[in-house]
């Protein structure tokens, strides 16, 4: 068991290892200049040399990245049962939102911009955008899904709709949520990024899209660096909350 | 009505001795189901008309698509009858009404609640959700030797123990009617079997009147009362066995010479044996 568990935390990082190796030999033995890819190494330099920056303008883009993904959550989830329940509402709306996803995210972006202007209100504004569509996708399912049997027994005890839906269908739609959750979580931080790139002074795509023009190539991959790290700590986070609230699912207990 | 009047008491021995004195608790009255899909009248029962008493057993009998999860739709009041009459305890069924148990073919168990919690799930509903109701849950669970598992979650149970949870949450809130659609059919026979013994111990126990769907003849025979056998779709009843075998029965009873003779005229009656 132990040794399991030791192998299977020993082999991804064994692949990360050989992908850096490789990097690393090829920049060195093929002399690739700094500007056109820096080894992992300067990339390691430069994140801790410029590491108080680096904090600083991650801090702005998780903002943006939270809010933007908890924005989703707070009109995705009540959207997806209004749409739910309301054949009305339905029939008018889901076929726009359907055809609203044609629309290229990065499109609105400038728009955005006009709307809300450089401050942090356009990012989360396109963090917003882009991750509403799968939580509403997915709640939406998550809610039409549940069991026809588990709602027989809730009309022959009589349940009144508000207990239907609190006892019964939103627990029944929780799993679905939150794999909803997890990609619009990511989907965010492609968001955020976006949003700086069109116009913003701050943030980690900001920084990232100054040190490339500055030719400061491993200040801009540190900032990628830190972006991905950035993304999986807040896939953690949602995962994290999932276990919280989902302590019934299959791979978090023990089997008696 | 009551809901509460079918408890404790012991109907096994009451349905063996005076049964054909008590009045009838529930009638159907030339019942008939009919939907509309796309245009096309499907007409899904034809015509039933039965009577049972307090703390009967009845089966409906019959084969896949006949019917008989229709009218025991029907007379939870869960789907509206296109004709007829349904009543019980003198009360015509038009909708859901308080004191009703179901259990499904599957357990249909929420996965987010421990077993306790499954089981007291109608009393919460009910508002009745108090100490005492979390005693009885106990005393149910572990009447159907559950004790230990109060607080495990249903996916950490087999099927089986997943149904004996199900058959606890049907009447932990003492219903006056207890409702079964096929409940032991996805069960492994030898399951099935116990499930069958554990099923006549609670209905010994609680009095409970009981009607119960499935297409196992055997499983019919055992349990009953009376056997309503169902013709195929649309469902009249082709035949009523009274099965006048004294509770408590065992699995001993299987091998009665009138335990076959009755099987095999509801195999006449199903058509299986010519």
């Amino acid at each position: 068991m132990m040794r399991k568990n030791v192998l299977r935390l020993l082999y991804p990082l064994a692949g990360v290892a050989i992908i850096l190796l490789a990097w690393h030999f090829y920049v060195v033995l093929l002399r690739v200049h700094i500007v056109v890819l820096p080894s992992p190494l300067q990339v390691a330099t430069a994140t801790v040399v410029h590491a108080r920056i680096l904090l600083e303008e991650s801090w702005v883009t998780s903002l943006e990245c939270i809010y933007g993904f908890a924005l989703a959550l707070g009109i995705g989830i009540p959207i997806a049962v209004v749409m739910t329940y309301s054949r009305v509402a339905n029939q008018m709306f889901y076929p726009l939102l359907v055809a609203s996803q044609s629309i290229p995210k990065v499109a609105i972006a400038p728009i955005l911009l006009v709307w809300f202007g450089t401050g942090i209100e356009s990012k989360l504004a396109m963090a917003f955008v882009i991750a509403f569509f799968p939580i509403v996708v997915d709640t939406a399912t998550g809610l039409r899904s549940t069991s026809p049997d588990l709602l027989e027994l809730a009309r022959s005890l009589q349940c009144s709709r508000l207990q239907t839906f609190f006892k019964i269908q939103l627990p029944s739609a929780l799993p679905s949520i939150f794999s909803g959750a997890k990609i619009a979580v990511t989907l965010a931080v492609i968001g955020a990024v976006i949003g700086e790139f069109i116009g913003s002074n701050e943030g980690l795509g900001n920084l990232l899209l100054t040190a490339n023009s500055q030719l400061n190539t491993p200040l801009a991959w540190a900032a990628l660096v830190v972006l991905s790290v950035l993304g999986m700590i807040l896939y953690g986070a949602v995962v994290l909350a999932e276990r919280i609230m989902m302590p019934w699912a299959p791979d978090s207990g023990h089997k008696l | 009505m009551n809901a509460n009047g079918a408890s404790h008491r012991d109907a096994g021995q009451a349905s063996a001795g005076q049964a054909s004195a008590r009045p009838a608790f529930g009638r159907l009255v030339n019942v008939a189901k009919s939907f509309d899909t796309g245009g096309q009248h499907v007409s899904a029962v034809k015509d039933v008309s039965l009577q049972f008493r307090k703390g009967d057993l009845i089966s409906l009998l019959g084969p896949s698509g006949c019917g008989k999860t229709t009218v025991l739709k029907m007379m939870g009041g869960l789907i509206p009858a296109s004709g007829g009459l349904l009543e019980l305890a003198g009360q015509a069924i038009t909708g859901p009404y308080p004191g009703v148990g179901v259990v499904f073919q599957q357990p249909t168990l929420m996965p987010w609640r421990s077993v306790l919690g499954n089981v007291l799930f109608p009393m919460e509903v009910l508002g009745k959700n108090d100490r005492n109701a979390k005693t009885r849950a106990e005393e149910l669970l572990a009447l159907v030797g559950l004790s230990g598992f109060e607080q495990a979650y249903p996916r950490q149970l087999s099927g089986g123990m997943q149904q004996r949870v199900a058959l606890c949450r049907a009447i932990v809130h003492e219903p006056s009617i207890l409702l079964m659609d096929e409940p032991f059919g996805a069960l492994d026979e030898l399951t099935r079997l116990e499930m069958n013994d554990l099923l006549l111990d609670i209905r010994r126990v609680t009095g409970a009147t009981v009607v119960f769907v499935t297409h196992s003849i055997s499983e019919a025979v055992y349990l009953s009362d009376r056997v309503c056998v169902f013709s195929k779709r649309p469902a009249v009843i082709a035949l009523e066995l009274d099965v006048d075998i004294a509770y408590p029965r065992t699995q001993q009873t299987r091998f009665l010479e009138k335990f076959t003779q009755l099987e095999k005229q509801a195999s006449i009656a199903l058509g299986v044996v010519k």
